[in-house]
């Protein structure tokens, strides 16, 4: 299958004052279409970087980043809006559902953007699909966390993306709703074969995907197909985890 | 992302944040409310002068003695008795006057008038069959008075209508008699009303110039003719005012053997008129540039709110751009919004400046009711107004969302 990510030699270093720091330093990185990848490291790694990079919100100091076969490195900030918007789904650590905004319209968003037609249509769908379509009208505030979290999922959806960035999804949800949130991630990905990058630094979430590719001080330090004893011992953990919320 | 889009989020927003959008909106209000209210009511005002001076009659001059200088002494203009029933006579001379329509010469006194039980200090003014035309006073029962009450110098009278209500409660005056100055007087018609003014006629009564001269004033003469207070002139074309006030003056000069200085003034109609709307004009100016700093601090206000609204709305923004929000987008979502909070703001100050007009209108004032005019004008000024000021103050904090960097706005706690 075709990659639908091909990052070559990235370089990123920001300036903060004086100081240049170097959160990227070479990183070569492919993604095949439908594929579940993880990427991981410990905070200050870069991962963030590189997901910003992957999520084309910022750009590359050096380096080359094609995006479903389209070279995306020296784009300015609106044409990075467009690329966003049409072949990137984001699902953020906390939600960032629009406040006092029912879901279906935080779902319709990027098709606003994209001037799409059809939008109620499209969002209601989106919110099927991640089987929230009875809480098209209620806003974040009505909804749990693990809803709310769904309801990104439908946005990051809607507009049909190259790829879903999914960054630390299950990391403001207890474990129960975080199992379903990853349940839905599993499911968009077999049915529909929709290729999910996950940033995490949870070992128990990494081992779900097919391949994790782990980073420490900007370099990629290994790159391997996750192995059936680690997914055992993910599930396991999550077993577990599981039993202890139902004894509490 | 099209316009509707944005005046559709821009409502969604400003509803989320009603109390403080109904703040904001409210010096706009204010602003645009004052101006509106206090252009009507100007206009209004002038409106009222101009039908005051109007219904004195049209196309006026009114003819003044001046003062006279004795031993140095100059005595205030007006004392001079040196217009006569003769002067007005020969100003109706078509010949050396071809200006003017007609001449209408009075004397005035102040009196004491009786009827019945009744009595009232009121004006009399002594006045020919050509008063009615000139000075635009039809009667509203009976007769005015006739050129044979005036040759015959006969005790007929014509009441304001102020006057007959007061002397009569009601009554019908015609044919009843009064007493001025204890001589009766038989009473021949009431004037119909005009609502006071600059000189109340409704409070005056009306007989024979002549009759006014031997009876009321007593008979005082210059240069062999009989005194009158004043003469009013109508002119027969508005455009040839000028050329009137140089005539009457030219035959006047050659009656009272003018050399210097002249012993009378004329004042023209129109010049009062113009006077009058030179001095409302600035009025009204004066009172909406004051109006307008309040347009202008209303504005401040819709940026200070914008600003705040932006910074607390950051993370929105870093959503939105993130999903694929250009920085034009979110540039129009927040100027719209300083827009639509200004023109929704300048709309119900309309509303509410025609309210305060509809309010003043009709509250009576020394004899005028005034009614304020809401002109088409300062209306669509208003809005033009208001919505650059939305545009003016809604320009920077918009600019600033539209640069924020989508990394930092998502970050943003």
């Amino acid at each position: 299958m075709a990659n639908v990510i091909e990052l070559i030699d990235a370089h990123k270093t920001y300036k903060m004052g004086d100081v240049e720091v170097q959160a990227l330093r070479g990183v070569s990185l492919n993604v095949r279409e439908g594929e579940m990848l993880a990427i991981m490291g410990a905070s200050g790694s870069g991962k963030s970087t590189l997901m910003n990079i992957l999520g084309c919100l910022d750009g590359l100091t050096s380096g080359t980043y094609h995006l479903a076969g389209e070279d995306v490195s020296g784009l300015d900030d609106d044409h990075l809006a467009r690329i966003r918007n049409k072949r990137i789904g984001f699902v953020f650590q906390s939600f960032n559902l629009l406040p006092r905004t029912a879901a279906v319209d935080s779902v319709e968003l990027p098709l606003i953007y994209a001037g799409a037609r059809d939008r109620r249509k499209r969002a209601l769908a989106a919110l099927e699909s991640v089987g929230l379509a009875e809480r098209a009208n209620h806003r974040p505030n009505q909804l749990s966390g693990g809803e709310q979290q769904r309801v990104a999922i439908a946005r990051a959806l809607v507009n049909d993306p190259a790829i879903i960035l999914a960054d630390e999804p299950t990391g403001n949800l207890d474990s129960k709703a975080g199992r379903e949130v990853m349940a839905i991630f599993h499911r968009l990905h077999q049915e529909r074969g929709i290729t999910v990058v996950l940033v995490t630094h949870e070992p128990s979430l990494g081992a779900q995907a097919e391949r994790i590719v782990r980073i420490r001080d900007g370099q990629v330090i290994s790159d391997a197909p996750v192995t059936a004893e680690q997914k055992a011992a993910a599930a396991a953990n999550h077993y577990s985890k599981g039993t202890e919320e139902v004894a509490a | 992302m099209n316009f509707f889009e944005s005046i559709r989020i821009a409502f969604r927003s400003l509803r989320a944040n009603r109390m403080r959008a109904g703040l904001t909106m409210l010096g706009i209000i204010i602003g645009v409310a004052a101006v509106i209210a206090l252009q009507g009511i100007g206009q209004g005002a002038q409106n009222a002068i101009n039908s005051q001076i109007e219904s004195m009659g049209t196309n006026l001059l009114f003819i003044q003695p001046g003062s006279t200088q004795q031993g140095g002494v100059r005595t205030a203009t007006g004392s001079a008795a040196s217009l006569t029933l003769e002067d007005a006579r020969a100003l109706a001379d078509p010949a050396s006057v071809p200006s003017v329509a007609a001449v209408a010469p009075e004397t005035d006194a102040f009196a004491q008038v009786v009827a019945g039980s009744q009595n009232i200090n009121v004006r009399i003014a002594g006045v020919t069959p050509e008063y009615e035309t000139v000075r635009n006073m039809p009667v509203e029962s009976g007769d005015f008075i006739q050129q044979a009450h005036v040759d015959s110098s006969s005790a007929v009278a014509v009441l304001g209508s102020t006057a007959a209500s007061e002397l009569f409660d009601g009554a019908d005056p015609i044919d009843q008699t009064i007493y001025v100055n204890r001589v009766p007087f038989r009473v021949i018609g009431v004037l119909k009303s005009k609502g006071g003014g600059i000189s109340n006629s409704d409070d005056t009564v009306l007989v024979p110039i002549t009759t006014a001269q031997t009876r009321l004033t007593g008979n005082r003469f210059s240069r062999g003719g009989h005194v009158v207070s004043s003469i009013n002139v109508q002119v027969i074309d508005k455009n040839n005012m000028s050329q009137a006030i140089e005539e009457i003056s030219a035959v006047l000069r050659e009656r009272h053997r003018i050399i210097y200085d002249d012993d009378f003034r004329v004042q023209n109609q129109q010049d009062m008129l113009q006077s009058v709307t030179q001095i409302m004009s600035i009025l009204t100016l004066f009172l909406s540039s004051i109006a307008g700093i309040s347009l202008l601090v209303g504005g401040i206000g819709i940026m200070n709110i914008m600003l705040v609204s932006v910074t607390e709305r950051t993370r929105e923004i870093g959503i939105r751009k993130a999903a694929g929000a250009l920085g034009r987008d979110v540039l129009a979502q927040f100027l719209v919004e300083a827009i639509v909070l200004s023109v929704l703001g300048g709309a119900l100050g309309i509303l509410l400046g025609v309210g305060i007009g509809k309010l003043v209108s009709g509250i009576n004032m020394g004899g005028m009711t005034l009614t304020a005019q809401v002109q088409l004008n300062s209306v669509l000024l208003a809005v033009a107004f208001s919505a650059a000021v939305g545009l003016f103050f809604g320009v920077y904090p918009a600019w600033r969302a539209a640069k924020l960097h989508p990394i930092d706005a998502l970050r943003y706690e």
